[in-house]
């Protein structure tokens, strides 16, 4: 398949690479958020970590992505994006933008569908974590 | 100095050999003679040099000139051996049902599984044989499946995803047994492993010329003349060439080709196959010493000596040929990419009911060095570890979570 530059940059250099603990260890931590998206069967799993400090603001967010090379440079963008963002600013996010500075051939709009879902579950759990409301359709529903 | 990229699908075309585009050069434009012209120099040049090639090609078969068919490729040829053999041996004319009964398997090439289909439709009984773990079709396997009315077998001689080689000459040998025809995909083995018509029980056989460094374009079918002489209904009609059974000009530049390539593969065969053996065991062995969760597919020891075909846990395929492109190889996702087909020849070995396994096959050739093969498996291993330390699932499987018990959003 013939990728833009700016996919196959992320591709070989993925930024944010990682987590902040394993499964387990992350689940009882309050400063973080954990997204984990998408199913093997389908070639894609996206796990998104954010890290957020007590203004509310996601000081750093980590990822890791099982999936093709437009999956693995849109949750690398993504990560790239919410750092310095306020919760509501990351659920501004939207797909359209992520396609928009990749230039994603149509074929994989999903991935970016995917990255979208990660940032929004991600949030919802650590609102839910730190008993913060939680609007439904913040959350990553499957579709 | 390595030249990038590396060619590692051999399985799915070869160079041609230098020596066979030489002998090809002269039929282009100085003998140019149609064979079938009977009357003049031209035209009898012409039929020479295909008499010439008919002898190469029966030499490294081990059968009879009388015996080989020229046709476009392998996939002409499985045409008229099944569609051919149904036709010329149905127990029913066409427009009923019970026709008769044919027997191959579900990781046969499409070339020979799209001909059973059509089949199926015009009144024939197919069983399809689902192979075990190992990939082998063993005659005890095609014997379970073999009823009054069988007419016709086509098993593979060896695969061409896995490599993996059918027990041939002894489903051959069942098939004589029983007045059943036994037709072959030996595309992949041909000019690789020794061929012997005569005791290897086989009544059709089809080969390609450009999977033995011969042209593409070009191929043959081997029809067995004698105990039993085979019979087979046309697919082209027109001037009768081929004995009846393949009308239309011959392809003369082509089959010069294909018959130097035939003789080439006879006197290299041997040389060829063990130095081709070592390298592929060396990079076998090279990936799956440095890599856990990663298996080589099909029989250990049963296979050719120039294809394998690895699995790899916790990565995904597109990504991995991304990142081994100056590999040219053949991913085959077992099961889990959306944008990679999914092989059905890894799938009915059971390859992937774990989940997500993508899949390389790597075929070498005559010209493959031991230092593309290192770099090969220096690359993939490199590849698998970078793919790997991106993966989520890399992680859970090392934490020990069961993939197959999480509740994953489905979307």
């Amino acid at each position: 398949m013939a990728y833009g530059d700016k996919i196959i940059e992320h591709y070989e250099r993925p930024r944010n690479v990682g987590n902040f603990g394993t499964q387990a260890e992350v689940k009882n931590r309050k400063d973080i958020g954990v997204g984990l998206v998408g199913a093997p069967e389908c070639g894609d799993v996206m796990q998104l970590q954010i890290k957020v400090n007590q203004e509310g603001v996601i000081e750093d967010a980590r990822f890791k992505c099982f999936g093709c090379g437009s999956a693995i440079a849109s949750s690398s963008l993504a990560t790239e994006w919410l750092k310095g963002k306020t919760l509501d600013e990351g659920l501004a996010i939207k797909n359209t933008q992520i396609v928009e500075e990749l230039s994603l051939p149509p074929v994989k709009i999903h991935c970016s569908v995917l990255a979208e879902d990660a940032i929004r579950s991600a949030i919802a759990d650590y609102k839910q974590k730190n008993g913060m409301p939680v609007d439904e359709r913040q959350a990553a529903s499957a579709h | 100095m390595l030249k990038f990229p590396i060619y590692l699908d051999h399985a799915a075309t070869t160079p041609c050999d230098p020596r066979v585009v030489e002998a090809m050069l002269p039929y282009f434009t100085q003998v140019y003679g149609n064979p079938g012209s009977r009357n003049h120099r031209f035209g009898w040049e012409a039929e020479e040099a295909v008499d010439r090639a008919r002898e190469q090609c029966a030499a490294l078969l081990g059968a009879d000139a009388k015996e080989v068919i020229f046709t476009s490729g392998s996939t002409e040829s499985n045409n008229l051996a099944i569609r051919g053999a149904a036709q010329m041996y149905e127990k029913a004319p066409a427009g009923s049902a019970n026709r008769g009964h044919i027997i191959t398997a579900v990781h046969e090439h499409k070339a020979v599984l799209d001909p059973c289909k059509r089949l199926q439709k015009e009144g024939f009984d197919v069983t399809f044989l689902e192979p075990p773990r190992d990939g082998i079709i063993t005659a005890e396997a095609v014997q379970a499946a073999m009823r009054p009315d069988t007419i016709l077998v086509s098993i593979m001689w060896a695969n061409n995803e896995i490599g993996t080689i059918n027990e041939v000459p002894r489903i051959g040998a069942l098939c004589h047994d029983r007045d059943i025809i036994f037709h072959t995909d030996a595309t992949q083995w041909v000019g690789k492993m020794p061929t012997n018509m005569e005791t290897d029980n086989v009544d059709l056989l089809s080969f390609s010329g450009h999977k033995l460094y011969g042209p593409k374009g070009v191929g043959g079918l081997y029809v067995r003349r004698r105990r039993p002489r085979v019979r087979l209904v046309p697919l082209v009609d027109g001037g009768g060439q081929e004995r009846g059974f393949r009308s239309g000009t011959l392809n003369v530049p082509g089959i010069v080709g294909l018959g130097k390539a035939c003789e080439i593969a006879q006197q290299e065969m041997e040389k060829d196959g063990q130095r081709l053996l070592t390298l592929r065991k060396k990079l076998e062995d090279s990936v799956t010493s440095r890599l856990d969760t990663t298996q080589v597919n099909g029989h250990a020891e049963k296979r050719l000596p120039h294809i394998t075909n690895i699995s790899f846990g916790f990565v995904e395929g597109e990504s991995l040929m991304m990142a081994i492109k100056e590999v040219a190889c053949s991913s085959g996702s077992a099961c889990t990419s959306a944008s990679l087909e999914p092989s059905y020849v890894l799938k009915s070995l059971g390859v992937g009911d774990d989940l997500a396994h993508s899949s390389l096959r790597l075929s070498l050739g005559r010209w493959t060095t031991q230092d593309q093969v290192d770099y090969t498996a220096d690359a993939i291993v490199k590849a698998v570890n970078k793919l790997r330390e991106l993966s989520p699932l890399y992680d859970m499987h090392k934490e020990g979570i069961d993939l197959s018990k999480v509740e994953w959003a489905h979307h």
